[in-house]
């Protein structure tokens, strides 16, 4: 098929509104916030149903295109760029919050729910539920924060978002549609085990073997009441007993730290934020109470405390997401930020801050830190974070570097880089021993024989 | 810049009312001669440690003397911190001016307000009250003498000459401190360290005084009963507060006896939170709004934007209803909040 | 407005400005019929930078990704970045920059050349301005100048609204008057087009004319009208729209109302809301009506969801078709189970009156203005 053909051919599955080759919808999908090159692609549909999506590829895949599906492309490490040409699938039309299962403490969405909608339409409907929300822009989608196994502000008490996964529906490279989970023998969405297929066929693949249409998701209570408590140290080494021990107490929610140069209030200390909630007043008085005494010897050491919160800081800090992250983009007043996210043992929390510190200084550039506690103390997300100003072509090459930089850092102290970049990707494909490479390779060759799906990524 | 503090006045002393006064630490006359006899002479004493840093003892002392700034003074020498490391660092790094700091105001006129650390406030002080008022604010004006608090007076001693050369460049006859703390700063902490200042510190009290006094015609009185918080620094300078209560006659609003006012008010909480003495900061605020609760005040009225932002909640949540003072000035004028 | 379009490089692209404040849905009409990204306001500022830099050429396509921005200001309201208020200015900063070097497409075009021959956007006589009124006098020195704006003049459904506000106040015993056929265009649109010149122009007529007529209220039926006139620079006179005035009215109980059970939902037009921050007034009214229930739709007040109307569009409607603003709207009003959806702009009325149609739902719900809804219950008596 020529190009027209296949313009005609994807018309007919979508409707012509739903596709485009024209130049300004390809400079749009050709790149991402972040500091990737941008690649032209040659489509972008817009598919409403699953059966569109499934033709799409069954299409693609006859014609040995390659199909890039995509959320609202917020990962910021290009990983919706269409680095070998080929067809955009934007999913997000696909919205639908299918249902929810009360007492059973499941959604099932569509590929193109936001987390903004899903978080708004829980308020609404059920609030007394709700689901691990990143501190992404609540235009990204859940599904695209799935694939990338995202963490939310659950992630302390819950882990990663993607093993809150109760159910999964596919379209595979071949056009077939496939259901994992409680889903594939019945109506219900409640769980993927004990099904001998493991979501990690699909999850964390960067939808490098297959596109999802639907998910299920694991809601979890939702307290009436929230506040936080910032516990502050100057020595980072301190950071992992404070958070050993709070995640000890059990009565946290999330926990996250923070370091940056600015305001000069957080310069050369690290803060680490406890949210604590409850259904009333005295619920939290008591979690509080507990978390303080947890660390109240380091308190009498001098050595660390709690900050007394002004207004406009506890709302910045209490809010869903947290604008303030999205907003470090225009510290530069450049439309700009980078962040090299590392998975680690919270062991390592100085080690990494002391290189961030490094990387920063070596290249001068201003930064932010702020990391994530996952699971109770069994890892955290690390972010090294880069602004830059997009028509500022050294501020992109110096925090190009910095990110460079911190991927290396990520792995030198035995880290894993979280929805690494492609050319990263291949670092670790090689790094690590040629049978775990070749297994994933298999994996994949199996899923996508013929390379379509989102190429460039996992792969060699 | 050496305090001024004449331990003659101590030794004549017989009632010790600085420590046996003290809210937070129990100390009868003979301890409390025993302790400050120990300041005096710069040793070890519980007092340096257990001081919670509510200024009150300057009040208490009857003799113009300064047992609260000597206490500053020897926790510094001996290294003693009221609060962590880290707290007290981030204090001293919140004030130091940057680029976005304003260090002059060409526009600015007398009468000048000078507004501290809070900008929020220039939208608030609006209406009769403020016609024709400048501002002056920000870092390159704030009078630092928070550090009291975490036994740092050599940051405030270091900084405050340029903070007063700031606002002399300006060359104004008088400012007027909307923040209580600036006005005992230019004040009380000025005179016992021999600082001199070149224009006239005039508090937010006396100035709303005077404009309420010849706005009389314009108020409504508002027959309210009122709790009043008292803050820190009050401490320092409790003169005027012959203004604030010439002012509540004005405005025709009820100042509701209760316990913990006056000298024995309690103090907002915040500071001790700060000092992560968690279980006496729920304690003291519990003990305050109770109290409040008791003389049926219907509004708490502050002074102190920090003792705002700590107390105001749970005030609020027992049902009375907090505001700062100008906005109760305002209410009264018949003007209407945003 | 000065706003520099060498900053538009600040949109990181992230799209808090497609949602409204709830998250609930997304907010920008025009990526709601379109859904391309380019279509959202972050992609929108992406290409008008791109275009400014020359990495992309004019098209058809682009002209229409500029055009199709309502003007809405959701973006603003959402952006969580300083320069929010600037966002929509740029996208108007853009079009005036298509404007001026003549890239503007043919409809556009057509809009601003009728305003600026015939003072209407549709080159309709301007002796057609006025010739359905009739028993309405003319301005002489009255307490306020009654405008009605393009959109009450030529448009049937804007007609209505000013034939219920001018009934309204009659009853009221309110002095007013009207200019007939030398009214002249209120200019809000040629802004919102970016046609600055056309606007400052309009501007300076109608305020060299209020002037000389010795205006000092003018009473708007449009939340355009009210916009604009809020903009013309040393403005010598009240802007009031009618939802303030009437509100006024009620307040002073000048209407005798009768009950009325039913239920309304109100939609908030984005220059009445957004723009300027009325969105008590017309609530209000609608409460005083006794047995009135009002409903609200999930997207309200400041997250209100554009008729999809503003800024030419219900001339030349670039976002017309199955997922239009108007009749996504529609279907939002209905599942509120409501039975008249209350407007408070003839734009409105008409974009959603029309859309109403296109949906066939004529039987389950109609438009009223909030005047009607004052006339209505006065009447039901
Ligand atoms: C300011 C900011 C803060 C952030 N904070 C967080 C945070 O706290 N936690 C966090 O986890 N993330 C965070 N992120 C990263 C990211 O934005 C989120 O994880 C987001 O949810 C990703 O969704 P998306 O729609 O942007 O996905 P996209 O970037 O569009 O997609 C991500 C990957 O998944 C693939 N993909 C998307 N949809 C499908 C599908 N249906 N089937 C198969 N593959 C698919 C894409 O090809 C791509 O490889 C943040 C980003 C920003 C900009
Ligand atoms: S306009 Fe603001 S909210 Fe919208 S994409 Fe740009 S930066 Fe983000
Ligand atoms: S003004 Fe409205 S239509 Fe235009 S980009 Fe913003 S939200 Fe979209």
């Amino acid at each position: 098929m020529n190009k027209k053909e296949v313009h005609k051919a994807l018309a007919e599955i979508v409707g012509e509104e739903y596709v485009s080759d024209s130049k300004e919808d390809l400079y749009i999908y050709s790149r991402d916030p972040g500091l990737a090159e941008p690649h032209e692609a040659d489509f972008v549909v817009l598919p409403k149903t699953v059966e569109e999506v499934q033709k799409i590829v069954q299409l693609a895949n006859k014609e040995r295109i390659p199909v890039i599906p995509a959320g609202a492309s917020l990962s910021l490490s290009g990983l919706t760029i269409p680095y070998k040409g080929g067809i955009v699938i934007d999913l997000r039309r696909m919205d639908k919050i299918i249902e929810v299962n009360r007492r059973s403490r499941y959604v099932v969405i569509e590929a193109g729910v936001t987390h903004g909608k899903l978080k708004a339409f829980l308020e609404e409907q059920y609030p007394d539920l709700c689901h691990s929300l990143p501190e992404a822009p609540p235009s990204a989608t859940v599904v695209g924060n799935l694939m990338i196994h995202g963490q939310g502000h659950l992630a302390q008490q819950y882990g990663f978002n993607s093993s809150m996964v109760t159910g999964l529906e596919i379209v595979l490279s071949s056009g077939e549609i496939c259901r994992i989970g409680s889903c594939a023998l019945g109506s219900y969405w409640f769980s993927l085990e004990p099904f001998p297929i493991p979501a990690g066929l699909f999850l964390g693949w960067f939808g490098a073997t297959g596109i999802v249409t639907k998910a299920g998701l694991r809601l979890y209570p939702k307290k009436k009441l929230r506040d936080v408590e910032v516990f502050v140290v100057e020595d980072p080494n301190l950071v992992p007993e404070v958070i050993y021990r709070v995640t000890h107490t059990e009565m946290a929610e999330d926990i996250t730290t923070s370091a940056q140069p600015y305001p000069l209030m957080f310069r050369d200390i690290v803060m680490i934020q406890i949210y604590i909630t409850g259904d009333e007043e005295e619920e939290l008085e008591f979690k509080r109470k507990l978390i303080w005494s947890s660390l109240r010897d380091i308190i009498n050491s001098k050595e660390g405390g709690f900050m007394t919160l002004a207004p406009n800081m506890k709302i910045a800090f209490l809010e869903r997401p947290m604008s303030n992250i999205t907003r470090f983009a225009d510290v530069l007043k450049g439309g700009g930020f980078v962040y090299c996210g590392a998975i680690i043992p919270i062991d390592m929390f100085s080690t990494a801050l002391k290189k961030l510190f490094e990387i920063a200084s070596r290249n001068q550039v201003t930064f932010s830190h702020t990391g994530r506690v996952i699971g109770r103390g069994h890892c955290m997300m690390f972010s090294f974070a880069y602004p830059f100003n997009r028509e500022d072509p050294e501020s992109m090459e110096k925090a190009r570097k910095a990110i460079q930089e911190s991927y290396i850092a990520t792995l030198e102290i035995g880290g894993i880089p979280w929805k690494p970049e492609p050319p990263i990707q291949r670092v670790l494909l090689e790094k690590m021993p040629r049978e775990t490479a070749e297994l994933l390779k298999r994996i994949r060759s199996l899923l996508d024989p013929n390379g379509i799906m989102n190429p460039g990524n996992w792969s060699v | 810049m050496k305090l001024k503090f004449d331990k003659n006045f101590c030794e004549k002393c017989t009632t010790y009312d600085c420590l046996t006064k003290c809210q937070y630490m129990r100390l009868d006359v003979e301890s409390a001669k025993k302790e400050i006899m120990r300041l005096i002479n710069g040793e070890e004493t519980f007092i340096l440690n257990e001081c919670v840093t509510c200024y009150a003892c300057e009040e208490y002392c009857k003799k113009g003397n300064h047992p609260f700034y000597l206490i500053t003074e020897l926790q510094e020498s001996k290294g003693i911190l009221p609060a962590p490391k880290p707290i007290v660092k981030q204090w001293i790094n919140m004030a130091i001016p940057t680029r976005k700091d304003t260090q002059y105001f060409p526009n600015s006129r007398e009468p000048v307000i000078s507004l501290c650390l809070f900008p929020e406030f220039m939208r608030e002080l609006r209406g009769k009250l403020f016609e024709g008022v400048s501002f002056i604010l920000g870092r390159h004006f704030y009078c630092q003498l928070a550090y009291l608090h975490f036994g740092k007076p050599s940051v405030i001693k270091e900084r405050l000459p340029k903070i007063i050369e700031n606002i002399a460049r300006h060359g104004f006859k008088e400012v007027v401190f909307f923040h209580d703390e600036c006005y005992s700063t230019f004040t009380s902490y000025a005179n016992a360290y021999g600082i001199e200042v070149p224009f006239r510190p005039v508090h937010f009290f006396e100035y709303l005084y005077n404009k309420l006094k010849a706005l009389e015609d314009k108020v409504k009185p508002l027959n309210v009963r009122i709790a009043y918080q008292r803050n820190c620094s009050t401490r320092l300078t409790p003169d005027k507060e012959q203004y604030l209560d010439r002012i509540f006659e004005l405005i025709g609003v009820e100042r509701t006896q209760r316990e913990y006012d006056k000298e024995k008010a309690l103090c907002c909480g915040g500071i001790f939170r700060g000092q992560q003495r968690y279980d006496l900061f729920v304690d003291v605020q519990r003990r305050n709004v109770e109290d409040m609760v008791k003389s049926k005040a219907e509004y708490c009225v502050f002074n102190c934007p920090y003792c705002y932002y700590t107390l105001a909640e749970r005030v609020y949540k027992a049902g009375i209803r907090p505001i700062m003072l100008h906005q109760l000035c305002r209410l009264a004028l018949g003007e209407t909040l945003r | 407005m000065s706003v520099d379009l060498r900053n538009v490089h600040r949109c990181f692209r992230c799209g808090w400005c497609k949602l409204p404040s709830t998250f609930i849905d997304y907010n920008c009409p025009s990526y709601v019929r379109f859904h391309f990204e380019s279509y959202s306001p972050g992609g929108r500022l992406w290409l008008i930078r791109a275009w400014l830099k020359k990495e992309l050429r004019w098209s058809d396509r682009l002209a229409e990704i500029l055009f199709s921005c309502v003007g809405c200001r959701n973006c603003s309201e959402n952006c969580k970045m300083r320069f929010k208020d600037e966002v929509t200015d740029w996208i108007i900063a853009a079009k005036s920059v298509a404007i001026e070097e003549g890239l503007a497409p043919p409809k556009v075009r057509e809009f601003l050349e009728n305003i600026a021959k015939f003072g209407n956007p549709w080159g309709l006589p301007r002796s057609q301005r006025a010739t359905w009124i009739s028993g309405v006098k003319k301005y002489e020195g009255d307490e306020y100048l009654l405008y009605l704006g393009c959109e009450s003049s030529y448009l049937e459904a804007g007609r209505k609204v000013a034939r219920n506000v001018i009934e309204v106040l009659e009853a009221a015993g309110i002095s007013f008057g009207i200019l007939g056929n030398e009214e002249e265009c209120d200019g809000n649109e040629a802004y919102m087009l970016g046609e600055m010149g056309l606007f400052q122009e309009l501007a300076f007529k109608n305020m060299k004319l209020f002037q000389e007529l010795g205006v000092k209220k003018v009473l708007t039926i449009s939340p355009h009208a009210y916009n604009a006139m809020k903009k013309y620079p040393a403005r010598s006179f009240e802007v009031i729209h009618f939802t303030q005035l009437l509100y006024e009215l009620v307040k002073e109980g000048k209407f005798r109302f009768s009950r009325m059970e039913c239920k309304v939902t109100y939609h908030d037009p984005c220059f009445l809301g957004r723009y300027n921050g009325i969105y008590l007034e017309p609530r209000k009214i609608l409460l005083s009506i006794p047995g009135l229930k009002l409903v609200e739709m999930k997207r309200t007040r400041e997250n209100s969801f554009c008729c999809g109307g503003g800024s030419g569009n219900f001339v030349f409607d670039l976002l017309h078709g199955m997922e239009s603003p108007a009749r996504v709207r529609v279907r939002e009003a209905l599942e509120t189970g409501a039975k008249v959806l209350a407007i408070a702009c003839p734009i409105c009325r008409c974009m959603l009156e029309d859309a109403i149609k296109d949906e066939g739902l004529e039987e389950e719900f109609e438009v009223k203005d909030v005047a009607e809804m004052i006339l209505d219950s006065m009447k039901s008596r």
